[in-house]
């Protein structure tokens, strides 16, 4: 009963005038023109695009392994494989980066490169690959940028002092969903540098709104608020980023969705820091 | 930029050189500097319209002698020089500081945008030294004129007083001055409408409850306030053209209705 059932179906997909078989599987096996930014090793240190054509790519590959094989190939003619960054492969880590086609993470929405499928390109497409464009993102080599200056912006400020104890029962601090919400929203940041890629400006305005309104929306982050917006930010400007001109840019291309009501409450979180904060020298003493 | 903290510093306002000269501050500057002169521009315009009205000039010259002479309104307009120099050179220097931020440009670059126009967002700059530019030469051709007393004078009820309307007619009727007075409207209106709900971004006001609100009245405000001001040197020159004049010789704006309804 069901071997006959299964056999119609096939029957039904085979004779429909709907689907062309032919174009159906010739997805299977594109070829793509890949114009990638190669620098440093035995390219100019100043870089420079080298093109490359690969066949037998696979729609169900993601664009990391699309390039795993470019490089597979690569390898074994003797030649320099493509260096990129890479990690968790499962869009959490903010390892990946590149510019795809004019895109940081490629051109669907809420993306990372490593949850890009080749599926979204067509057999003979000219790939233009490049890395995250920033003065504060140095290229190391080929697709590979220096992000530290977002590491140093997070020691700045980014964090909760905790002192030494156990983490207190969940129950005890009451927190509103919409708050929860907001802050989690925030805390999806994967701090990629995306924002900073997609930016005109290369302002780093996206990120540093979204670590200060994760942690100034819950009451752990809220005692260190004022203090935390205005060192973040001093960092940031020190790091050379440009100066945010809400052309929203930024949440456009941001694979996590991070909305610029984030620079909104940034702006409120530091204007208010600015005018009603003043950070006392820690003299030492005290009790005891 | 420490040279302003370190000229607060002996007043006590280092903090507030710190704060003007981070990157939210400049943009702050920018913000309030900016809304100030957007709400100077309806009450601009409110005046200008005087020019339409068929008597001679007498209201718009009445209207230009209490503009120059009551001091409130003069208090107002050095507040608005001030903000017009401002809103100037802080947005050249925000432009050149943003521009060199990127390094490298990019081989293929598509800026998409959310709530906002991308192609007017990203040409700031530009729009604004458009403006800089055609406010530079308005003044000088009728500002400064006015202030050196380089125009006729009109009596009106025995009261002598500039004729400004005069030489501003004068300016309308020239096909050149009116396609670069409509091209800057224009260049306005692409300005405001990133502008006008990108100050309260930076103010930090957003809020799902009335950012669509700011956001409707930025697109409606930055159409009609410009359309307003374009229409006046067209209208003039249109008027000069005899472009207006219809059947039974009526003409001008203000009396046509009653002059048409006369001829029915």
């Amino acid at each position: 009963m069901e071997i006959y059932f299964i056999n119609l179906k096939l029957f039904n997909f085979v004779n429909s005038s709907t689907i062309n078989f032919s174009t159906f599987f010739a997805m299977e096996n594109m070829h793509l023109k890949l114009k990638i930014w190669r620098q440093g090793g035995k390219f100019a240190p100043k870089g420079e695009f080298v093109t490359y054509e690969l066949d037998n790519v696979s729609e169900h590959m993601s664009f990391l392994e699309m390039l795993d094989v470019l490089n597979e190939k690569l390898i074994s003619q003797r030649e320099e494989p493509v260096a990129f960054e890479h990690d968790c492969r499962e869009g959490i880590c903010g390892t990946c980066s590149m510019v795809i086609n004019g895109h940081p993470h490629g051109p669907n929405a809420g993306t990372t490169t490593c949850q890009l499928h080749m599926r979204f390109f067509k057999d003979g497409d000219t790939v233009t690959i490049e890395p995250f464009r920033a003065k504060s993102f140095p290229v190391i080599k080929d697709l590979v940028v220096d992000r530290e200056a977002f590491d140093r912006i997070i020691q700045a400020g980014g964090f909760i002092s905790a002192s030494t104890g156990q983490a207190q029962d969940a129950n005890a601090i009451p927190v509103s969903k919409e708050l929860a919400s907001a802050s989690f929203d925030a805390a999806a940041c994967i701090g990629c540098g995306a924002c900073v890629a997609a930016c005109p400006n290369a302002s780093a305005m996206l990120f540093v709104s979204a670590k200060v309104s994760h942690l100034a929306l819950l009451p752990q982050g809220k005692v260190e608020a004022k203090r935390r917006a205005l060192a973040m930010v001093k960092q940031m400007d020190q790091e050379g980023f440009g100066n945010c001109s809400n052309i929203t840019a930024c949440e456009a291309e941001c694979p996590k969705g991070i909305s610029v009501e984030n620079i909104a409450r940034l702006n409120r979180e530091y204007i208010s820091a600015a005018f009603a904060f003043e950070e006392k020298e820690d003299k030492g003493g005290g009790a005891g | 930029m420490s040279w302003l903290t370190n000229t607060l510093s002996p007043v006590g306002l280092s903090w507030f050189g710190g704060f003007l000269t981070s990157s939210i501050g400049k943009k702050v500057l920018m913000a309030l500097t900016g809304l100030f002169l957007i709400s100077f521009l309806p009450i601009h315009l409110l005046g200008n319209l005087y020019l339409m009205k068929d008597d001679g000039g007498r209201d718009f010259n009445l209207y230009a002698e209490f503009m120059t002479h009551n001091k409130i309104i003069k208090a107002v307009s050095y507040t608005l020089y001030l903000s017009i120099v401002l809103h100037a050179i802080q947005g050249l220097l925000l432009w050149r500081q943003n521009a060199s931020a990127r390094g490298q440009n990019y081989a293929v670059k598509v800026t998409r945008a959310v709530g906002t126009n991308a192609r007017a967002a990203t040409r700031m700059g530009w729009l604004g030294t458009i403006l800089l530019i055609f406010i530079l030469l308005h003044m000088y051709q009728f500002w400064l004129q006015m202030k050196l007393g380089n125009v006729p004078m009109s009596s009106y009820g025995g009261e002598v007083i500039k004729d400004l309307y005069t030489p501003v007619m004068v300016a309308f009727a020239d096909p050149i001055f009116v396609v670069i007075y409509v091209v800057s409207m224009i260049a306005i209106a692409f300005h405001l409408w990133h502008g006008f709900q990108s100050a309260f971004q930076t103010l930090g006001l957003n809020h799902s409850k009335y950012t669509p609100f700011i956001k409707f009245l930025g697109k409606a405000y930055s159409v009609l306030i410009p359309a307003g001001f374009a229409v006046i040197p067209i209208y003039v020159y249109g008027d000069t053209m005899g472009w207006w004049k219809i059947g039974c010789g009526c003409d001008g704006v203000w009396d046509r209705a009653e002059c048409m309804i006369e001829c029915i």
